[in-house]
């Protein structure tokens, strides 16, 4: 009995063995940092890319609009006041949509069937490729709604946000499609918050006489807010990266103008425009644009992730 | 008396009807151009498609009545997700094991994840620039500029962070009672993870995996300045370090070209690409949930 439990202390693996494993964890170590080098490598390229644009325009390229690659002039209002204004005028559609919809999906207004189906049909849409919205857009969207434009122009012509004429593709319609977009997400991510409220709070706020909508919005609403609130800035962070959808129908004019109705321009349909047929230092210009648009993206995601860590719920 | 009994007039009964009416409104406004969306693709499209389709080169736009068939784009897609595949899917794996099997939760791991979640929130484009400046700028891939290579690359970095985190989750989701079974009877860790950890996630990893793959199919932002687009048939291995045509960035081209021919080309591309997404994603989403019924653990 003794010599047997030496011999079982004793009893090792084979060196190869061991080595395998070694060799085995630190592969996967290796390949799990790939992230974070793609990560850097990514800000640190884009960064010195743009380098001979930054020195040269310095902050000014931020807030002028002249693009000019005759006479070497670049600024990037335009396209950066274009990625502001769709992202942000589409989530402002988006929000009361996508929280309707998914709080019309969570109650028992209808069968449970219904709202499976109604449920992961709205997350189907969310694999559509954006080329493909895109393509709609031109051909279905922009005939639909040409009419209806020319009546915001006619009647609301005083606000300077309708103040042009609409001729064919503009920033409206770029808004509408990325509206298009977003509501998946939206829609999936408020359910998913909405979901995982605990029926208690809502049995409490019915006990003690609160009437549905009163639970919703006292109660429910409240309680998946902070999952609400990241769905949403994932949205902003997707429209403000969108480029194919956006560049097809956005019109792409670096002319900068008030109106919605005008064609305009993101910094991603910018990219997607020139990076092809640009050299010189329009390519650094243009890099210098992917950086602030990378920023701009890298400080929503990071905000979202942060808001789910301090505000994910506790019950 | 009339307490006891439902009042229509009472304010708090015709708010609620109000509400209620407006997030019915909400849905309706939000699923009909939805549904409207997919079965104009499907059926504009599927109106154009012709066994030609399959097999023919597009021909170049101009006002001739023949667009030609999408052949070249369609075999290029599937190099392009091919290569996307074979770059991601083993180093995406590799990192989720990592995270969920190895780390303890420390600095490092939490970094990592953390890096996964903004990479998966950098914009698509921005793929492309970063791979046009590494690698198409720089001719670094045997002084070849525009390819196809190039491309698979830009859309890995897309599918990456979906691979490892589906990894990572279905790998926490197997019971740590499995592990402790292996290295009990004596198995080595790496024996653990690839005999008894990996195959019981198997599942809900490739689901995982296989919906990455589909929506990196779709992706043309990283393809415009990466792999270009190309009219001709791909022949052989050295295509891949050519200008390589794909099906989203065919759509792309053609619905910007005045010519109706040439349109109607981008609708077919779209009804196929859209059917395989579609079918791919709603194929494993069967999958799961019929998995889900017969767990068993």
């Amino acid at each position: 009995m003794e010599e047997k439990l030496t011999l079982f202390k004793n009893r090792k693996r084979f060196g190869i063995e061991k080595n395998i494993d070694i060799i085995f964890k630190n592969t996967a170590l290796v390949l799990s940092s790939f992230v974070a080098i793609i990560l850097l490598g990514i800000i640190l390229v884009v960064f010195f890319q743009s380098f001979e644009s930054f020195s040269r325009y310095g902050l000014k390229f931020l807030v002028t609009s002249e693009w000019n690659p005759v006479k070497d002039e670049y600024g990037a209002f335009t396209a950066i006041y274009g990625t502001l204004v769709t992202s942000f005028l589409s989530l402002l559609i988006t929000i009361p949509l996508g929280v309707g919809t998914a709080i019309f999906i969570t109650e028992d207004f209808v069968p449970k069937v219904v709202r499976e189906i109604i449920g992961s049909f709205v997350e189907l849409l969310a694999a559509i490729p954006s080329v493909v919205l895109g393509l709609w857009a031109i051909f279905v969207m922009e005939p639909f709604f040409r009419a209806f434009f020319v009546f915001l122009h006619n009647f609301f012509g005083w606000i300077p946000l309708f103040s042009t004429e609409p001729t064919g593709r503009n920033s409206l319609l770029a808004i509408l499609i990325l509206v298009v977009m977003l509501l998946p997400i939206v829609t999936s991510i408020a359910r998913d918050s909405l979901n995982q409220v605990p029926k208690k709070l809502r049995n409490a706020a019915y006990g003690i006489g609160a009437s549905r909508w009163k639970t919703i919005f006292s109660v429910i609403l409240p309680a998946a807010l902070s999952g609400i609130m990241a769905g949403v800035l994932l949205a902003l962070g997707r429209a403000m990266g969108e480029t194919m959808a956006v560049t097809m129908i956005i019109g792409n004019s670096n002319a900068f103008s008030w109106s919605l109705l005008s064609p305009g321009y993101t910094i991603s349909s910018m990219l997607a425009n020139q990076f092809g047929e640009a050299d010189g230092s329009q390519v650094s210009s243009l890099f210098y644009a992917a950086f602030v648009l990378m920023i701009l993206s890298l400080v929503v995601n990071i905000f979202a992730q942060w808001l789910v860590k301090k505000f994910s719920l506790k019950y | 008396m009339n307490s006891l009994y439902y009042q229509k007039r009472l304010s708090r009964n015709i708010g609620d009807k109000f509400f209620t009416s407006l997030s019915v409104i909400c849905a309706l406004i939000a699923i009909l151009p939805l549904i409207f969306l997919v079965t104009y693709i499907l059926i504009k499209g599927g109106s154009q498609i012709t066994p030609e389709l399959f097999t023919l080169e597009p021909n170049p736009p101009g006002d001739d009545l023949d667009a030609g068939g999408i052949n070249p784009a369609l075999i290029g897609t599937l190099i392009i997700t091919t290569i996307a595949s074979i770059i991601a899917i083993p180093v995406g794996v590799g990192g989720g094991i990592y995270l969920a099997e190895y780390s303890k939760g420390g600095a490092f791991s939490r970094f990592i994840r953390f890096g996964v979640n903004v990479l998966a929130g950098v914009p698509s484009i921005i793929a492309g620039v970063f791979i046009y400046a590494l690698i198409v700028s720089t001719k670094i891939l045997f002084g070849s500029m525009y390819s196809g290579l190039a491309g698979g690359m830009a859309l890995s970095i897309l599918m990456l962070p979906t691979v490892i985190k589906t990894t990572d989750e279905g790998l926490k989701l197997v019971p740590n009672e499995l592990r402790y079974a292996s290295l009990g009877v004596g198995a080595s860790m790496y024996t653990t993870i690839l005999k008894v950890t990996l195959p019981s996630a198997f599942r809900s990893i490739a689901t995982g995996v296989v919906l990455g793959i589909a929506r990196a199919a779709g992706e043309t932002a990283p393809l415009i300045f990466t792999a270009l687009f190309s009219y001709y048939y791909i022949t052989g291995f050295g295509d891949l370090f050519y200008e390589m045509g794909s099906l989203a960035v065919l759509i792309y081209n053609f619905a910007l070209e005045p010519y109706d021919a040439q349109n109607k080309l981008a609708w077919a591309a779209s009804f196929i690409l859209v059917l395989s997404i579609l079918s791919v994603n709603i194929f494993s989403r069967i999958l799961a949930a019929f998995t889900e019924k017969t767990k068993r653990v």
